[in-house]
């Protein structure tokens, strides 16, 4: 799809053969302002011309460095902040600027699970409170049908459902998370965005996060958009991965096939910056050592974002954007002068 | 056998809380040879900070109980709080996982890494600020000279990192301890300070402690590594073998449990079950046998020590002490 092309609404009725979520040229900027009457002085560019297609029942993998966007990029899709620009369909339908009981409605087949499992979760509400909020909000459920749900989604996440009466604290991190899962899921929601799901985790408990999430993915048949920056973790649980830079998607391909065959120069260093648990694979590994810092969103680099710090940039890359271009296999990267 | 730089024996070191005693360090012995780089892997509360903060005399409200570190042949547990300062100043650095917080906001950049020279090399100001932007320059900030002018909020975090360590360096310690140095930042920067720390250890011969949860940074950093689990040291040796053929459950279950970049089928991970103890109350026996797959009835009543287990590894654990091989599903 070439770059700003519109999505092509459907004339038919959705079905789930078709992509679940679709986002074209989605932009989102926010305000930079100063001065004492705040004029808005200038933009920063988070989301900057992003397309994706995400299908039912797949992962996607959204991975890049801090600053890059890809939190922003997951709040657009589900609507918790408004698009600059862009579409995005969501089971056929056009979401982008969707208001009042429509985007109300559309809450119920999206969710959210966060990094932080400390501050996501009201720390004066109960467990049982916590997971029932939606149910409420949404009319879901009353009385001994609402405590039976709520018990169920404790369950389903692997926690004593006796612990409705409990308090956030009274929980480890790993068992927070277990209750943030369980909210997302009270909704009966088909896509969920897992936003760094388990970085705040020790590392013995975070298998035990992802292998939940592997299995309420088959046991309800959920789409995920799971964002982090350990592409270890994404490549284990992703089917297709994204790689973000400065607001801008730099490459798209299957886990295996984007590790083995990188093609965007970024993809290539950030692959090789990984540290991989076996001292003699490090030891043979060639490392390609990026220089400097990731650029201002504010007033990004003409051309490729990534030139400032690309090894194989050349005149043309700051005169022009390179589009996404197709590597066959749904394999897609946006470089003048790709990897081979 | 060379003579060890820095040998730690039967530390331990206590915080007293409302709810108790805690021994975050409960018994640690290792040894820092000369020039190498030693990874320190857990778990967070598995006392490997604090176990670097007891080096350093650092460790307060925690208090030494017991224990030696020594030195250059003196014993840094027992030496009066202003030798230590100097032994601090001259001899060890530390660099943290936040090098926002560990920088004064309000001095400049340039005078903050001269400061040990100032004050622990009785140079003058002139001296020591030419020293630090050369130290600058050579731990990889570019235009040295004008960055030594900035406040530490005009820098990145890699590039506070780099600041920290060059403050670490400007005295050419001989040891340096690195606690999570690039926890705090995106990849392809930790992968620059993880290449800057490799440099360094070459060029300056200091010896490394690198203290870290990521197997993946001790595998590419480490010669030996030793592994903790509430205030222990479950297992030692060189990182090739204790990666290859590990000798205590903890570090098995733990190899198993994380996805590999390089894996090539989808293969479900194995975590380790249930939570690390709290250290408040700990199990009786071996702190580990709750979530232990191997676990024998020996475990649960009596504490392992750290025995060699193969001929180069230290591991604290019964079952793999008696000669039994780690392997499962």
């Amino acid at each position: 799809m070439p770059e700003g092309a519109p999505v092509k609404t459907l004339t038919r009725a959705w079905t789930t053969a078709d992509p679940l979520v679709s986002v074209s040229d989605l932009k989102v900027w926010f305000p930079v302002s100063s001065g004492i009457l705040q004029r808005t002085i200038a933009h920063v560019h988070a989301v900057d011309g992003v397309d994706l297609e995400i299908k039912t029942g797949e992962t996607v993998g959204l991975v890049g460095e801090s600053g890059c966007g890809k939190s922003t990029l997951g709040r657009a899709v589900i609507r918790l902040l408004e698009p600059t620009g862009g579409k995005i369909l969501f089971k056929g339908d056009d979401i982008t600027h969707l208001r009042g009981e429509r985007l109300r409605a559309l809450r119920r087949d999206m969710a959210m699970i966060f990094q932080d499992p400390y501050a996501s979760l009201d720390p004066r509400q109960t467990v049982g409170d916590i997971v029932g909020e939606p149910i409420d909000i949404h009319h879901l459920a009353k009385g001994k049908e609402r405590q039976d749900r709520i018990r169920e989604m404790l369950r389903v996440v692997g926690l004593n459902p006796r612990f409705v009466d409990r308090y956030p604290h009274e929980f480890s991190g790993g068992q927070r998370q277990r209750v943030g899962i369980a909210r997302a899921l009270a909704v009966e929601p088909s896509f969920i965005i897992c936003d760094e799901p388990i970085s705040a985790l020790d590392v013995s408990i975070q298998a035990q996060i992802i292998n939940l999430l592997e299995r309420l993915q088959s046991k309800f048949n959920l789409t995920y958009l799971f964002i982090a920056h350990d592409l270890s973790v994404v490549k284990h649980i992703s089917n297709r991965i994204a790689v973000m830079y400065l607001g801008k998607i730099m490459e798209v391909a299957g886990g295996t096939q984007l590790y083995k065959r990188p093609r965007h120069p970024y993809t290539g260093s950030l692959l090789s910056a990984i540290p991989i648990p076996d001292p003699v694979v490090e030891m043979r590994r060639e490392r390609l050592i990026l220089q400097g810092d990731v650029a201002s969103p504010v007033n990004p680099p003409s051309g490729c974002r990534f030139r400032t710090r690309c090894p194989r940039a050349r005149e043309h890359c700051a005169e022009e954007v390179p589009p996404l271009e197709e590597y066959g296999d749904e394999h897609k990267a946006a470089c003048f002068y790709p990897l081979d | 056998m060379t003579q060890a730089l820095l040998e730690v024996q039967d530390l331990h070191t206590v915080f007293a809380t409302r709810e108790g005693k805690v021994k975050a360090v409960d018994g640690v012995s290792f040894e820092l040879n000369p020039g190498e780089t030693l990874g320190i892997v857990g778990e967070s509360g598995c006392g490997k900070s604090v176990t670097a903060l007891s080096i350093m005399r650092l460790q307060r409200p925690g208090k030494i109980v017991g224990g030696k570190v020594t030195f250059k042949g003196q014993d840094l547990t027992k030496v009066t709080e202003s030798e230590m300062r100097d032994i601090r100043g001259r001899e060890m650095a530390m660099i943290f996982q936040d090098p926002m917080t560990s920088l004064n906001p309000v001095f400049r950049t340039g005078w903050q890494v001269a400061e040990p020279l100032r004050l622990h090399h009785g140079w003058d100001s002139k001296k020591a600020l030419a020293s630090a932007v050369q130290m600058l320059g050579r731990v990889g900030i570019p235009s040295a000279a004008e960055r030594a002018r900035d406040y530490p909020h005009q820098f990145s975090g890699g590039m506070r990192q780099r600041v920290m360590i060059a403050m670490g360096l400007t005295t050419t310690p001989a040891v340096l301890i690195a606690d999570e140095p690039t926890t705090a930042l995106d990849v392809t920067i930790q992968a620059q300070i993880l290449d800057l720390l490799r440099h360094v250890n070459r060029e300056f011969g200091t010896a490394t402690i690198l203290i870290t949860h990521n197997l993946g940074v001790v595998a590419g950093m480490c010669k030996r590594v030793i592994v903790m689990y509430a205030g222990r040291v479950v297992e030692a040796g060189p990182t090739t073998d204790v990666f290859a053929n590990p000798k205590h459950p903890y570090t098995w279950s733990l190899l198993r449990s994380i996805p590999r970049l390089d894996a090539e089928r989808h293969e479900p991970l194995k975590p380790i079950e249930g939570l690390p103890p709290s250290l408040v109350d700990l199990p009786t026996g071996c702190a580990f046998h709750p979530r232990c797959a191997f676990k024998v009835e020996r475990c649960s009543r009596d504490v392992p020590a750290l025995q060699p287990v193969g001929d180069t590894q230290l591991s604290a654990c019964w079952v793999t002490q008696a000669g039994a091989e780690l392997k499962g599903a």
